[in-house]
């Protein structure tokens, strides 16, 4: 496959998954804004800002942190790479320019999801329509993943399509994970102690996963079992290890000439999360684990361009 | 003499002629509501299968549809046979030509051509000169224009000897009509066009600088913003090889290769659908980000085709196109099958003293000028302005040539109310490599205005699928 298309089908699945992950990031937090205290807000507005590490851009376009300012920025800023507007756009962009390697369905997905989006309403999004809106993202993906996998040839545009998936998924459900629970739980001491059950609930379902976690555990949250589940737990979809089970069997399928440090780095992380305890993560520092996850991601992202994408 | 236009269905006694007949016996059982109803599918397929023609700068990515007409224009075979003979012989000659302005240019010594219109024309590219090319073919794909005079006889309009465009919709019609009307393909027994990829592709492998079983080609466009992209998709998918921009070639040690996922490959052949000056940024247009640098070394070195190719446009242009019966006896020692249109040069003091005489009922034409630009219609014209042309015309003659007004060939088309007849033209398509071929057909343009000579798909021309029928 042409490199160039690789890179725009890569992304295309990229975005798309960025767009839906920003979207539950946004609606967990208008969730948590309702139920939580005065002093714990501005942590809660700032959370998703440090999540996408992207305070100073933020402050650079608005003085006050507010919900309303914040949606502004996050979800329709067409200044801002990492709006969901702003991936949108661009998932529709990539899968343009790749639209001969794709299916027409996949295209019209993206084709379609972009015009909704410019017609919709911004004061709708950034008011009383804020909930409606992150769901119609969520289904807008959840639309994509499935038109994707119904309907393209098992080649390589569906294993970068793949890659580019899970990768940015693993990549939030860390995130998430880090900020959440260092709000949540600022001292590890606190480990197993008293919680607040709403913003438990709330995290775990911004990874959709509140049921999950109540049928696998059948048992009150506790935040190890929360940690436990989002990075260890295989059966959940949006944990660090089932995402790179399938990074991994992706990259497996994928034939390439000097591609030996992509494999050996995303097997070896696969490999880390299957034996991994997470008592022993405790131990280390589950904020040093997640920061040390989040730069191999990162080291992961910059070999596969360079083996795969980018120039030979 | 130049009102009279050819129908291609009736006689002027008013009766059908043969081959049209059983598409006549049909179009009188065919209810309109049936009709309409099948246009309206025809445009929804269209639509679905992104057969559709990019407007520049939309950035809704809208796209629209070059209207097609469901009612075939209809050749017969004996017909044909005589029209690829003339349109064999005619590409044959026209590339013996460029091989002998790029070699010895014996058609020059002999005193055929003036040197001058040649050497110093811009489309010449002195890269070319002394290079061999595999076949000694440079116009692998060659559109050839054709019309009908008002006796019926086919004329060359013109040669599109760069990167002629519209052989997806000749094989989109086709495949559009059958599926919308199987029953008319069971009146009459119509020549298949379908295997044109496979013979594009054997033409391109044919030209391979290397041997390996299956040599690599690649169709190179200038991206999804060009109008011709669905074409260079459509190409690239029929023939199964890849479809590149300029940024997945690059050039080492001499050879062209692509970037791949899975590392460098090698490229042997490059059906480009850029022009000569996009090609290399290092040896033409610096400011070009379509092209490849380096192309041109490796051209020249002999280590990949491209096709067409380069240099090619000295051919086709207006002020060369009038010799071209005069290459034929040339090379070929044959007389031309195919007419051209009459046309006088005016530099010839006997054309330009006929020209005068009938400056009003004459379309005269700038050598160099292109989209009607510096063109006189002399029937449409005012006196004035007749006259004013005549002295610019007297101040150089030899930057003008003239011919009469054409009047094309008129075919039955479906318009707003019922059935009307709609000016159309031909193109087909020339393939040559280590032989010449082409398949029954080539499309068809119709002007979709009443009374126009407009067939061109920028300014509301439409296209029919065409028939060749035994």
């Amino acid at each position: 496959m042409l490199s160039r298309v690789a890179e725009r089908v890569f992304w295309m699945s990229r975005q798309m998954e960025r767009a839906e992950n920003m979207a539950r990031i946004l609606g967990v937090t208008s969730n948590v804004l309702l139920l939580g205290s005065k002093e714990t807000r501005e942590q809660n507005l700032m959370a998703p800002l440090s999540i996408i590490e992207s305070e100073e851009a933020f402050f650079e376009r608005h003085k006050q942190l507010t919900e309303k300012s914040l949606i502004e920025f996050l979800a329709l800023d067409e200044t801002n790479p990492a709006s969901i507007y702003s991936c949108l756009k661009w998932a529709r962009e990539n899968a343009h320019a790749a639209r001969w390697q794709i299916t027409s369905e996949m295209w019209e997905t993206l084709n379609a999801t972009w015009i909704e989006m410019r017609a919709i309403k911004r004061d709708r999004v950034t008011g009383a329509g804020a909930t409606e809106f992150f769901d119609w993202v969520k289904d807008r993906s959840h639309l994509f993943c499935g038109v994707t996998y119904s309907t393209i040839v098992r080649g390589e545009a569906f294993n970068f399509s793949r890659l580019g998936t899970f990768l940015e998924r693993a990549d939030n459900t860390a995130r998430i994970l880090d900020v959440k629970y260092h709000i949540l739980l600022p001292s590890v001491e606190d480990v197993g102690g008293a919680l607040d059950y709403y913003q438990w609930a709330a995290l775990l379902r911004s990874v959709s996963s509140f049921e999950t976690y109540r049928a696998l555990y059948r048992d009150q949250i506790f935040p190890i079992k929360v940690a436990q589940m989002l990075i260890l737990e295989r059966l959940m979809p949006r944990s660090l290890a089932a995402c790179f089970e399938q990074v991994t069997q992706a990259l497996d399928c994928i034939e390439g000439q000097s591609d030996h440090s992509v494999k050996r780095l995303a097997n070896e992380m696969n490999v880390r999360l299957s034996h991994a305890d997470i008592e022993e993560i405790f131990k280390g520092g589950l904020h040093e684990y997640l920061t040390v996850f989040l730069e191999d991601i990162s080291e992961l992202g910059s070999r596969i361009q360079r083996s795969y994408l980018g120039t030979v | 003499m130049f009102d009279a236009q050819f129908n291609e269905m009736y006689l002027p006694d008013g009766k059908v002629r043969e081959h049209f007949a059983p598409l006549a016996e049909w179009l009188a059982t065919m209810p309109p509501k049936r009709v309409a109803e099948k246009r309206r599918e025809a445009d929804l397929l269209f639509h679905r299968m992104g057969i559709t023609f990019a407007i520049y700068g939309d950035e809704q990515g809208a796209e629209r549809l070059i209207p097609f007409d469901t009612i075939p224009r209809i050749i017969p075979r004996t017909e044909w046979e005589m029209l690829e003979r003339g349109l064999k012989q005619r590409v044959n000659a026209l590339n013996r030509f460029l091989h002998d302005i790029y070699h010895g240019q014996e058609i020059l010594k002999a005193g055929l051509i003036p040197a001058e219109q040649v050497l110093a024309n811009d489309a010449y590219q002195v890269a070319m000169m002394g290079l061999d090319l595999p076949h000694q073919v440079y116009s692998h794909i060659a559109g050839i224009d054709l019309i009908r005079d008002g006796d019926g006889r086919y004329l060359v309009l013109e040669d599109n000897l760069r990167t002629p465009s519209g052989v997806a919709y000749m094989l989109e019609n086709r495949r559009m009509m059958m599926r919308l009307f199987p029953e008319l393909f069971a009146r009459q027994s119509v020549l298949p066009i379908e295997h044109y990829p496979a013979l594009l592709l054997d033409t391109l492998r044919s030209i391979s600088p290397r041997a390996p079983r299956e040599p690599t080609v690649v169709v190179l466009t200038p991206g999804p913003h060009n109008s011709a992209y669905f074409e260079h998709l459509f190409l690239a998918q029929q023939m199964g090889v890849e479809l590149v921009e300029g940024a997945d070639l690059f050039v080492r040690d001499g050879h062209l290769y692509m970037r791949t996922t899975a590392g460098r490959q090698r490229v042997d052949v490059v059906y480009r659908r850029l022009d000569d000056a996009y090609l290399d940024p290092l040896a033409f247009r610096p400011d070009s980000l379509l092209g490849v640098p380096g192309l041109l070394s490796v051209y020249r070195a002999g280590n990949v085709a491209l096709a067409n190719a380069m240099g090619t446009g000295v051919a086709d242009d207006k002020s060369t196109y009038p010799y071209v019966p005069e290459m034929i006896r040339f090379y070929l020692g044959e007389g031309p099958i195919l007419g051209n249109v009459p046309t006088w040069q005016c530099r010839r003091p006997e054309d330009l003293e006929l020209v005068l005489e009938r400056l009003p009922e004459l379309v005269v034409k700038e050598v160099q000028g292109s989209g009607g630009y510096g063109m006189l219609i002399g029937p449409a014209a005012k006196k004035k302005e007749i006259e004013q042309f005549r002295a610019r015309l007297l101040a150089n003659p030899a930057n003008y040539i003239a011919q009469p007004t054409l009047s094309l060939s008129s075919c039955p088309t479906f318009i707003e109310r019922g059935i009307g007849a709609r000016h159309i033209d031909l193109r087909p398509f020339v393939l040559s490599g280590r032989d010449v071929k082409l398949v029954p057909g080539g499309l068809t343009r119709v002007a979709l205005e009443e009374g126009s000579l407009v067939v061109n798909s920028s300014q509301g021309g439409g296209t029919k699928d065409t028939w060749v029928v035994d």
